[in-house]
């Protein structure tokens, strides 16, 4: 009877994006009467923070100050179609999309302001904070507010664009069972640091140290958000939670939070992490996903872990008290 | 069992009514005075989301029949927000990140005032167990466990991080 601790280590490469089709995305943007502007979509935040990412790239694309865009994700019945909000697309495909809609709104919009101001539009900048001025010369500028007007009520026209990203789709080849799913591969290594009571079975993850390679973040805290949840999910699946504890039997599945057990706050151990930023070739300035596999390298580790503590070789999830005694139980009819 | 008169005095008003004997205090709360900020996580006392101030007590309302608190005093978060007494909490959550989808957010907020008022200094184990109730799926408690920390930090003066 003892504690005994155990180091170990996982590596994955995570897909962003998959097959189903093109795995499409569409955005609409349109500026309001008042020059705010409306980014429309069907693509679900989920709490990871989406409607601020496709914020930020619909105001970078279009020159304007963050606080004047409005994200609408509001039905997918009526809005334009996204695929959905899982394999680490979302960021990487609406995006794409936003970036590709919100250029042709500023099109739009400069070509309303080059109208107004009597020049051409390939002399227009916009300045982000809410005006567009002729390159070099300051004074010469028209707000947003007042271009948006001005396309509405005295020259009749609409400042909005249409996105898409659409992969092209890749069948499997029937014979090599070849195909290109994916659009861009993010990566991660964690390193786990577990302590097992041998008398009770019990496992405390005592740390976690990991590398994320998520190519150019949009959103930094955001990241850590979803590496420092994901940690404690993985935690979750590595040691307590399943719906079929004696799977493929389906006796004692869990009903309710009692009995489907998760870790609490007090069993959160540190998380350290470093972001590496190698920019993807095609994600929206250079993005990759990074939502799932933050809960994907944290198992595989811990597993390891208690592996490397134990001298045993333990393959299956979750490894809860039950499993590692009888682990113990089997390493030690094996010795004798 | 029969159907009785109740009143309660919620977030400081004075209210009465007529409820059945199993009636819980979440419906009341949510369906009646629409303090949506009472959520449904379980409905099972398992998961903290539902969580209010009754006389001074943490409690689940999912778990409390109303009948049972006949002539309490129950603060809801939007009773905590009136009074503003939580100002500092919110604004530490938002520095923090300490909210993603934030179906928890305001049981962790009734939660963590209910600690704050029995121990204004708690040590980090006396945070983490007076989160013990509370279930997030999202954030992986840290940074709820900083937005504590950075109010308890500010309320005795030190600096929030
Ligand atoms: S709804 Fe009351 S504890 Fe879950
Ligand atoms: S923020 Fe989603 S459950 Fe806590």
């Amino acid at each position: 009877m003892s504690k005994l601790r155990g180091t170990g280590f996982a590596a994955v490469n995570y897909p962003t994006g998959m097959h189903l089709g093109g795995d499409p995305t569409q955005s609409l943007v349109h500026a309001t009467t008042s020059g705010n502007f409306v980014v429309t979509m069907s693509s679900v935040d989920l709490g990871q923070g989406l409607k601020t990412i496709l914020a930020q790239i619909a105001a970078e694309t279009l020159g304007v100050p963050l606080d004047t865009v409005i994200v609408d994700t509001g039905d997918t019945d009526t809005g334009p179609h996204c695929t959905g909000t899982f394999a680490s697309r979302t960021t990487h495909r609406a995006g794409n999309a936003v970036i590709m809609a919100a250029a042709e709104a500023r099109q739009a919009m400069l070509e309303v302001a080059a109208e107004k101001l009597e020049v051409s539009v390939e002399d227009l900048e916009t300045d982000g904070q809410g005006n567009i001025h002729v390159k070099g010369v300051e004074e010469k500028a028209i707000s947003v507010a007042e271009t948006a007007g001005a396309a509405h009520f005295e020259l009749g026209k609409t400042i909005s664009g249409r996105g898409i990203f659409l992969k092209t789709p890749s069948p499997m080849d029937p014979e090599t069972g070849e195909s290109d799913p994916d659009s861009t591969q993010a990566h991660a290594c964690t390193v786990a640091e577990v302590e097992v009571d041998t008398e009770t079975g019990n496992v405390e993850v005592l740390g976690f140290k990991s590398a994320y390679e998520v190519g150019q973040q949009v959103n930094p805290a955001l990241v850590k958000g979803q590496i420092v949840g994901g940690a404690w999910m993985g935690m979750g699946h590595a040691l307590q939670e399943t719906t079929a504890p004696y799977y493929p039997a389906i006796d004692h599945a869990p009903g309710d939070f009692q009995s489907y057990v998760m870790p609490g706050a007090a069993d959160m151990p540190s998380v350290e992490c470093e972001v590496l930023e190698i920019a993807s070739r095609n994600g929206p300035f250079g993005a990759k996903g990074v939502g799932e596999m933050v809960t994907n390298s944290p198992i595989p580790a811990i597993v390891n872990a208690i592996n490397n503590a134990l001298g045993v070789r333990i393959t299956r999830i979750p490894v809860t008290p039950e499993v590692v005694l009888r682990a113990l139980d089997e390493k030690a009819a094996n010795a004798t | 069992m029969a159907s009785r008169i109740v009143s309660l005095k919620v977030n400081g008003q004075n209210e009465e009514f007529i409820v059945g004997a199993l009636t819980s205090l979440q419906d009341i709360l949510r369906d009646t005075l629409n303090y949506t900020s009472v959520k449904e996580g379980c409905r099972q006392g398992g998961c903290g989301s539902c969580s209010v101030i009754i006389d001074g007590e943490l409690r689940l309302s999912c778990l409390t029949p109303v009948q049972e608190v006949d002539g309490s005093e129950v603060t809801t978060l939007e009773g905590l927000n009136q009074s503003n007494s939580i100002a500092a909490l919110q604004q530490q959550f938002i520095d923090k990140y300490a909210a993603q989808c934030g179906f928890c957010t305001p049981g962790m907020m009734v939660a963590i005032q209910a600690l704050l008022d029995r121990n204004p200094n708690p040590s980090r184990d006396e945070i983490t167990e007076g989160l013990a109730g509370n279930i997030c799926r999202c954030t992986g408690y840290l940074p709820i466990i900083k937005a504590v920390e950075g109010v308890v930090a500010e309320m005795s003066g030190a600096s929030g991080d």
